[in-house]
């Protein structure tokens, strides 16, 4: 039982790490970049401004992917540490 | 009531794509029909009718379909529902009647600042992957309040979830029926006060037999006409006006010209204004920093807490067959509503264009009045009163601030702005009456299985059959509807105030509860109460003293975003409780640390 103990342990430590790297993520994407989107629509690429583009696209692609990301090493988390439900 | 179970289960699951597959083509080919029956002379009005009663009988014989007199099937879909469909189902869940006929005309009228909507109405999914989704489903629960009343144990923490979700749900709910009124009778010729009741029969078909699985289903199939109903004009527009063939990744140098064209003309106020229209003053995109800034995050913020906190949707995840699968189906919902978001803006940009610019054929600014007021388009709006251009400078040429727009009908309008035949606005109202039915289906449910399961059954009478549980869940689910009817019925509240108090509401009482009973095991019954409570009230409080006027709004904290009131008081309100009161018994800490891994039976047994 000490050991499943110790794997949960191991478990929670590396899924909570991937939560926060993504939840910094989220910040910089959801409130960050938009905040400062008066100085980033000084830059123009590819015909956008920058702070335009993030808010109506860029955030959006990166929140997705973000989703995505996450699930993806949390399989991997779960796998390894034989605690998934598939 | 003799409801039996539909002849499926495992089977059905087995041939969704085949059956979604053959409907999407039945859709096409019956779109095609219509199509083809302009081209014959049809009248405008008798194809909108065939595509509203085409669609409302197709999804009333899924829900038929999807009887059921079992508790699971009723409450959580049988738990077999796969994560791709979950993901549509949720996008149709969550894509009201507001967000497919307002939100681009928002975006037209509301610039920089509005589009707070956009961030947070996405980034919120985030919040729901990492901090909720999966862990309620390990927990197995039927309703978000069964979570708050097994984590937290005791009726008053039950009683409390259930009350704020009603009044989240509910403020939410009127606005979708007011939805489906507006294109039910506007579609169908028939007054206002009777479309929202035909909208609530629409609805009720969907969910009555077959509960969370009828909905599902239904949904799945809702989301397949609304997005088809989204992306068809805009993609036809764009082709036909040169924009690109898919307008999504060019529309920058749009957006680019709009502002040109904005500093060309000058954004003024109107001499006069016109009553219940608007005239374009926002710039298309100016941010300001400081205060704008400030502005935009909270509104964000809000609806991102507010997605997270929604029972609505937080149960859509409970319908999955595994908490990987959980946890997959949210992944699919972001895609699925991505969808839809990025091309709001893209719609709002290249439509405002079309109406600027004076190197295309279909503009109106700067042109004669008289020539612009005997547009067919010009005309048909106008009649309604949704429309107006008015020459009040006298010089016979229409200036940017003498075109007066109704918001909400920059998407059904586009088509014929951009001269496409009718069978698309047909198109588009079907796509409008599927996104707000999904919606009123999903929050109706949320409120009725709220009150069976957790009050009626948890709360006033445990040892309920499950068949009067089940009979008491549907006569609940006719009650609030009709109840909720009868509020759209009297317009009391705009859709868009009443969409962003529910998330304000949903935010501020039931965010931190959610998360902490996760996320930190020292929380306990009374500190979960407190969290609710405070929260909620201070929410409330808040929005009581600005909406009527008694106090200035704080730090610019208006109405639409009094979450950022309510979220802080109830997590101090919840950490300080918390703490001044003893821990929680080591059965309940081990239940928290069961939830934070997928393997293994979930916390609460199928049969509770």
């Amino acid at each position: 039982m000490s050991n499943d103990a110790e794997r949960n342990a191991q478990h929670w430590a590396k899924t909570r790490s991937l939560t926060i790297f993504i939840l910094i993520l989220w910040f910089v994407f959801g409130l960050l970049l938009p905040w400062f989107a008066k100085e980033l629509d000084t830059i123009v690429i590819f015909g956008w401004k920058l702070g335009y583009y993030f808010i109506v696209q860029g955030s959006l692609i990166a929140f997705v992917v973000m989703i995505w990301y996450q699930n993806m090493r949390q399989d991997a988390i779960d796998r390894e540490f034989g605690v998934s439900d598939e | 009531m003799a409801v039996q179970d539909a002849p499926q289960g495992a089977k059905f699951t087995d041939r969704l794509g085949l059956v979604y597959g053959l409907y999407t083509i039945g859709f096409l080919v019956f779109f095609a029909l219509m199509a083809y029956l302009e081209t014959q002379g049809f009248q405008a009005k008798t194809i909108g009718i065939l595509f509203l009663m085409f669609t409302i009988a197709i999804y009333a014989i899924i829900g038929y379909l999807s009887r059921t007199m079992q508790a699971e099937a009723y409450y959580v879909a049988g738990r077999e529902v796969p994560a791709l469909y979950n993901g549509m189902a949720t996008a149709a869940d969550w894509m009201s009647g507001a967000s497919f006929v307002a939100l681009a005309g928002g975006i037209y009228f509301g610039g920089y600042p509005y589009l707070g909507f956009i961030i947070g109405w996405t980034g919120g999914y985030v919040l729901v992957n990492s901090l909720m989704a999966p862990y309620l489903r390990k927990f197995g629960c039927y309703t978000v309040p069964d979570f708050i009343g097994t984590r937290y144990g005791g009726n008053i923490a039950r009683l409390c979830a259930v009350i704020i979700l009603v009044v989240a749900s509910f403020t939410y709910v009127t606005a979708q029926i007011n939805a489906t009124g507006t294109i039910a009778s506007r579609a169908l010729g028939i007054p206002f006060e009777v479309g929202v009741w035909f909208g609530l029969l629409g609805i009720l078909l969907c969910s009555m037999l077959g509960g969370m699985r009828g909905v599902t289903w239904t949904q799945v199939a809702q989301y397949i006409v609304l997005i088809i109903a989204y992306l068809t004009p805009v993609i036809w527009m764009s082709n036909k006006q040169g924009f690109g063939m898919i307008p999504h990744f060019t529309y920058g140098e749009a957006a680019l010209r709009v502002q040109e064209l904005e500093a060309q003309y000058g954004l003024q106020k109107a001499a006069t204004a016109v009553a219940g229209l608007k005239e374009l003053t926002t710039p298309h995109f100016d941010p300001q920093g400081g205060l704008d800034s400030w502005k935009f995050a909270t509104l964000a913020l809000c609806m991102m807490t507010g997605t997270a906190s929604l029972p609505h949707i937080l149960m859509r995840y409970f319908t999955t067959p595994t908490v990987t699968a959980a946890r997959r189906s949210v992944g699919w919902s972001l895609f699925f509503i991505f969808l839809l978001y990025f091309t709001a803006p893209a719609l709002a940009t290249l439509t405002k264009l079309q109406l600027l610019d004076p190197n295309l054929a279909t503009s109106v600014i700067g042109k004669a009045v008289a020539d612009v007021q005997a547009l067919e388009w010009v005309k048909n709006w106008s009649a309604v009163g949704y429309l107006a251009v008015q020459d009040q400078n006298g010089d016979g040429i229409v200036q940017l601030n003498e075109f007066f727009m109704r918001p909400d009908i920059v998407v059904l309008a586009t088509p014929e702005i951009a001269g496409l035949p009718y069978v698309i606005s047909g198109l588009v109202a079907a796509g409008g009456m599927a996104a707000a039915m999904s919606t009123a289906d999903g929050l109706l449910l949320a409120i009725a299985n709220a009150l069976s399961h957790d009050l009626y059954y948890k709360i006033i009478d445990p040892k309920a059959e499950t068949s009067t549980r089940l009979v008491v869940a549907r006569v609940l689910l006719v009650v609030i509807g009709a109840a909720a009817a009868f509020v759209a019925s009297m317009k009391l509240t705009g859709i868009l105030g009443a969409v962003a108090w529910a998330f304000c509401f949903a935010c501020s009482g039931l965010f931190f509860p959610l998360v902490l009973g996760v996320w930190w095991k020292r929380a306990n019954t009374a500190g979960a109460i407190a969290g609710m409570v405070f929260g909620f009230g201070a929410g409330t409080w808040y929005l009581y003293m600005i909406y009527n006027g008694l106090m200035d709004p704080v730090w610019s904290i208006d109405h639409l975003r009094f979450g950022i009131i309510g979220m802080p008081v109830s997590l101090v309100a919840m950490v300080v409780v918390s703490l001044l009161t003893p821990a929680p018994s080591a059965e309940v800490q081990d239940m928290v640390d069961r939830t934070l891994y997928p393997s293994g039976d979930t916390i609460l047994d199928a049969k509770h």
